[in-house]
């Protein structure tokens, strides 16, 4: 392998020559050895992205081919990891260097000691196709590791397997043309990992959340934009989605963001509980933080490096949540190379093929027939941080043209702290009419009329605002100044959720509809009390209307809900 | 003897082009000797032949033979625990007549990220004495959290009366404050000095004084040693700093002189796309780190350009930093201090800091209540000016004036007014309790039964908090 030399140091571009590596390889720069990718080669010269710091870095100095391209590592032991951007683990990183990140570290990502124990599925004389499984490990206490033929080798009949402890180095297997497996394998992230194929978005993916899973709802293997400016709640909607999304696996990438947040999150996921399981979070995630500080080549890599690990999983034949925290830091990143390498800029100064990255990012997404026989998905859940919160920029105008949901977050409904501060008006979901047979059949008949009612109610409460603002609400029609009081109720009492609430940051699917029909209830008795003459002041002074607005707050909520309706009737009845 | 070069071949802006034979390191430090002055720079760009180096006391009088020598160092700041009560300039000289500092320690003043899996979650209550922030934006140990501010407010006398006020609830410890001023006037910085000297805060400061006849370049030295220094003091000699940091505007804006010198392509408004990475570089240096005592946090202040919150300065930095503090020029004109607009403000850290244990059990819900009806009631003072205040509904009434009494009593407050924590959450409830009970959605039947006025009568119930 080659050895070149540092023509030219600027930011955490290099400039090196005599080198024969080839576009994405890997490459150690400098005497210290940082990792770098080759992004750009231009007559005898090597264009290299380093993912550390560069300061001190000096022309002269040597790089170093390593002859592959950027690899996550896949085996046992990534559950309950956080790594960097290019998967090393950080608490490893701290082992190494102390609290504060230092560079030229090589740690691998997943451990190469630890022993686990293999069982084999398949025996001698079987034949192995690629992504088929041989074995499984138990990685966690409920989750099984399958450990597959690697999906780019050729599989073949197997001559040898033996079940055991083992290390992910250790060979487990060996093919008839003596191929040895291992529990490891090496995948280069940019690449997507093939699937047999992809499948249509039938299932919704159960987050909890009242606002998406009724009205604007993400399918499994589905992609979902959430965009917003500073401060408007995307960051806690992507951590509570991973908290309590119906998936198997979740992997978080903090992209670019914060320090603190991820110090949170590692602070929260060991201590909640998994609902469906009742184990701990942790169990279940992997978590990517490559904070704003961290170096910016590193962060472009993150998004991929959780994607190959998102895919992993699913050809596990499991349903994989990946967020990715946020989506515009990458783009960034992207930006920041491009004009470093004097690219012509397209928009904004982003690269001219920002849609193009951001489409194969997302197309990775899916759920899918897996090589191994099952069924498992990757749905995406990108934040996007535009500009000043305006949503005509290019990285949000991008990333639309490629999702199938987009919750639209409004800086004016966080300024009342409304949250979550998903706009009902601007928001979708292509995957709505894909859905609605699943919730007939699995929650309700009525799930998709009652929330087409009350999606309408929204509506014609915004229409009749603009008339408010003119006239005030005392010279609409009654029956429209009951409109106006039920849609507050939709708002306040079902929309509103705290994800700070022990009992209302996740809401099952039943309590969802059962609230909102009971608020429907009570717009038929309202608009039945007006046609009787009956005074829209009486109508919304009946106490059974506020006590609905805290049975959201319940864990054991219908004996309350039974109650509050039941002294609705009595209440309704009672008015002349 | 490092070797000198005479082959300065282009001065450009803050920039000098050398061309040299041996190998420089990107962002080394460069001195460069112009008559009997040392001045200082930083290399931007090394190739083999040429580098680019920014110099940081200006390129005035340099000229193409002047001395250029490379050190083969990044730059690093001296630190000793003597450095507490100092008056540095805004690129680290002494600048109150007192001596260098004598190093115990170099650190590089570029600073490596913290490794996140090191980082402590931050959840130590600390109570700045103003309702506005301690109530409703509460702030935290190791948070980042801005004053967005304009030009004309008094987002100076709030930074200082933070300053003297802020502590946490519970034993004393060791701490101390760091001020970096970058390009404010003279004036400016005379107020914050003889505010720290007034109540003897000096003697736990280091201030950093770049002003605004001080060269732009240097100003983008100052924060890294400010944040530098905070690292030292907060992570070596375990003490809690407060650091404020004023005017962020004017660091962004010699960034962009940099990014132009360069001819680099700009983002948005002229300002380097690189802008928000580093930015970020300053302000994610603020945090706890596990196993050690002590903490950095942040108050960085900037004035929005036109008072405009999307202008890229503040743009980028609320999406950095742990939520921001703004200053309203309308509460300002209507004579109310500090003029806290609570609605655009926030804090991120805020729910890890409150509640039972930290404050009290009711401070969430009293807090969210609290906006709500702020918030409508804002909305309704436009429709008011419209229909007239006769044409709203009763509920509606109650909203508006609501609104009014929450700013003058829980927004309005003395310039040396230390308000408790409970005090705060108190005149919350007296405003509250003005509202109709059924109209206290936001707040759990258990809270109101105890600390509702109507229920608590005696100001026992709200004073304590129940642990
Ligand atoms: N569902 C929610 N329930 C309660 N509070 C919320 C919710 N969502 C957001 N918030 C509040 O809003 C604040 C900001 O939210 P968050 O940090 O998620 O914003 P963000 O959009 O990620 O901002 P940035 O782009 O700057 O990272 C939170 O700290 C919290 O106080
Ligand atoms: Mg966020």
């Amino acid at each position: 392998m080659e050895v070149g030399k540092i023509k030219r140091v600027a930011g955490p571009l290099v400039q090196a020559t005599g080198l024969k590596a080839a576009m994405y390889d890997l490459v150690l720069v400098g005497e210290e050895g940082l990792m770098s990718e080759v992004i750009g080669i231009s007559g005898n010269k090597h264009i290299i992205q380093v993912y550390e710091d560069t300061g001190g870095v000096r022309p002269g100095e040597p790089v170093r081919e390593t002859g592959a391209p950027l690899v996550a590592q896949l085996g046992p032991g990534i559950l309950t990891q956080i790594y960097d951007g290019i998967q090393r683990p950080l608490p490893k990183l701290a082992e190494a260097s102390g609290d504060f990140i230092s560079r030229g570290l090589f740690v691998d990502g997943i451990d190469h000691k630890k022993k686990w124990e293999f069982k084999a599925v398949v025996k001698k004389g079987d034949v192995v196709k690629p992504g088929q499984s041989i074995g499984e490990v138990q990685e966690q206490l409920l989750i099984k590791h399958k450990i597959m033929v690697p999906p780019n080798q050729k599989g073949g009949t197997i001559k040898e397997i033996y079940s055991g402890n083992f290390t992910v180095e250790e060979t487990i297997a060996v093919l008839e043309d003596g191929t040895k497996l291992t529990m490891m394998h090496k995948w280069p992230v940019r690449r997507a990992r093939p699937v047999t194929k992809k499948l249509a978005p039938t299932i919704p993916l159960r987050t909890g959340q009242r606002v998406i899973d009724g009205f604007f709802s993400l399918a499994k293997g589905g992609t979902a934009a959430i965009p917003g400016g500073f401060g408007t709640g995307k960051t806690v909607m992507q951590q509570t989605l991973s908290k309590w999304a119906d998936v198997d696996i979740v992997v978080y990438v903090g992209c670019g963001e914060r320090g603190n947040e991820m110090a949170d999150l590692l602070h929260e996921f060991p201590e909640l509980q998994d609902p469906r399981t009742g184990r701990p979070l942790m169990e279940r995630s992997i978590v990517y933080a490559n904070t704003s500080n961290m170096p910016v080549a590193a962060r472009e890599a993150s998004v991929y490096t959780g994607m190959t690990t998102s895919e992993y999983y699913r050809d596990m034949g499991y349903d994989v949540l990946m967020t990715a925290d946020s989506t515009s830091r990458w783009a960034e990143a992207m930006r920041e190379m491009g004009s470093r390498l004097e690219e012509m800029p397209g928009e904004e100064g982003y690269p001219a093929y920002l849609g193009a990255r951001l489409a194969d990012f997302y197309e990775r997404a899916g759920r899918a027939e897996v090589l191994n026989g099952g069924q498992g998905s990757v749905s995406i859940v990108g934040a996007v941080s535009p500009p000043g919160g305006d949503f005509t920029e290019p990285v949000t105008q991008n990333t639309l043209r490629m999702v199938k949901v987009f919750w639209a977050l409004d800086s004016k409904l966080t300024q009342r702290r409304h949250f979550p501060s998903i706009n009902w008006l601007d928001s979708y979901s292509l995957y709505d009419l894909d859905l609605e047979a699943w919730f007939v059949e699995n929650v309700s008949p009525d799930w998709n009329k009652n929330k087409r009612r009350a999606m309408s109610i929204l509506q014609e409460n915004a229409e009749l605002e603009e008339i408010v603002m003119l006239v005030g609400s005392d010279a609409l029609p009654e029956d429209q100044q009951v409109t106006l009081e039920v849609a507050r109720m939709i708002i306040n009492f079902w929309l509103a959720q705290s994800a700070f609430h022990p009992v209302d940051t996740f809401s099952p699917y039943k309590k969802q509809f059962d609230l909102l029909a009971s608020i429907l209830k009570y717009r038929d008795y309202a608009f039945e009390a007006v046609q009787k003459g009956i005074s829209v002041a009486q109508i919304t002074s009946v106490p059974s209307k506020d006590a609905l607005a805290k049975v959201r707050l319940e864990a054991e909520y219908e004996p309350i809900l039974a109650k509050v309706l039941a002294q609705m009737d009595v209440e309704f009845k009672a008015l002349k | 003897m490092t070797k000198e070069y005479k082959t300065i071949t282009e001065i450009s802006g803050p920039l000098i082009f050398v061309e040299k034979t041996e190998p420089v390191g990107y962002m080394e430090l460069v001195e460069i000797r112009t008559g009997g002055e040392l001045k200082r720079g930083q290399v931007l760009d090394s190739s083999d032949e040429i580098v680019v180096i920014q110099v940081f006391e200006g390129t005035g009088g340099l000229s193409k033979d002047t001395a250029v020598s490379f050190t083969g160092d990044v730059i690093k700041m001296p630190l000793s625990p003597g450095i507490v009560g100092r008056v540095l300039s805004g690129s680290g000289k002494p600048r109150d007549g007192g001596p260098e500092i004598v190093p115990e320690v170099l650190r590089d003043i570029a600073g490596a990220a913290i490794n996140p899996a090191s980082r402590e979650k931050p959840r130590a209550f600390i109570q700045t004495g103003i309702s506005t922030i301690d109530g409703t934006n509460t702030l935290v140990r190791g948070q980042k959290l801005p004053i967005f501010s304009g030009a004309g407010l008094p987002h100076n006398d709030l930074a200082l009366q933070i300053a003297r006020q802020a502590k946490a609830l519970g034993e004393a410890e060791p701490f101390a404050v760091i001020f970096c001023a970058m390009g404010i006037t003279n004036e400016e910085a005379q107020h914050f000095l003889a505010d720290f000297e007034r109540t003897g805060a000096l003697e736990r400061a280091v201030v950093f004084l770049n002003l605004a006849d001080d060269p732009a370049v240097e100003r983008i030295l100052t924060p890294r040693l400010g944040l530098t220094t905070a690292e030292y003091l907060a992570f070596d000699l375990d003490m809690h700093v407060l650091i404020i940091y004023t005017d962020m505007t004017n660091y962004c804006e010699s960034l962009r002189q940099m990014g132009a010198a360069r001819e680099e392509v700009p983002g948005r408004r002229g300002y380097p796309g690189y802008m928000y990475t580093d930015l970020a570089c300053q302000y994610e240096r603020a945090g706890i780190i596990k196993g050690k005592k002590g903490s950095i946090t942040q108050f960085p202040i900037l004035t929005m350009p036109g008072d405009d919150i999307t202008h890229p300065i503040p743009d980028l930095s609320g999406y950095i930093t742990e939520g921001q503090i703004l200053i309203s020029r309308e509460l300002h004109r209507k004579g109310i201090y500090p003029p806290v607009d609570i609605r655009p403000s926030l804090s991120r850290l805020m729910n890890s800091g409150i509640g039972k244990g930290h404050t009290r059990e009711d401070h969430r819900a009293v807090s969210d209540q609290l906006y709500a009806y702020y918030a409508e009631g804002n909305d309704l003072r436009g429709l008011a000016a419209i229909v007239g205040k006769e044409a709203l509904s009763e509920r509606d009434k109650l909203v508006l004036e609501f609104a009014d009494k929450f700013e003058k009593r829980f927004v309005n407050q003395g310039r040396d007014e230390d308000r408790s924590i409970f005090d705060t959450l108190q005149i919350g409830w007296e405003l509250l309790a003005d509202l109709p009970e059924a109209m206290l959605t936001r707040i759990d039947d258990k809270y109101i039964k105890q600390y509702h006025p109507k229920y608590a009568g005696t100001a026992k119930a709200a004073q304590a908090p129940a642990k």
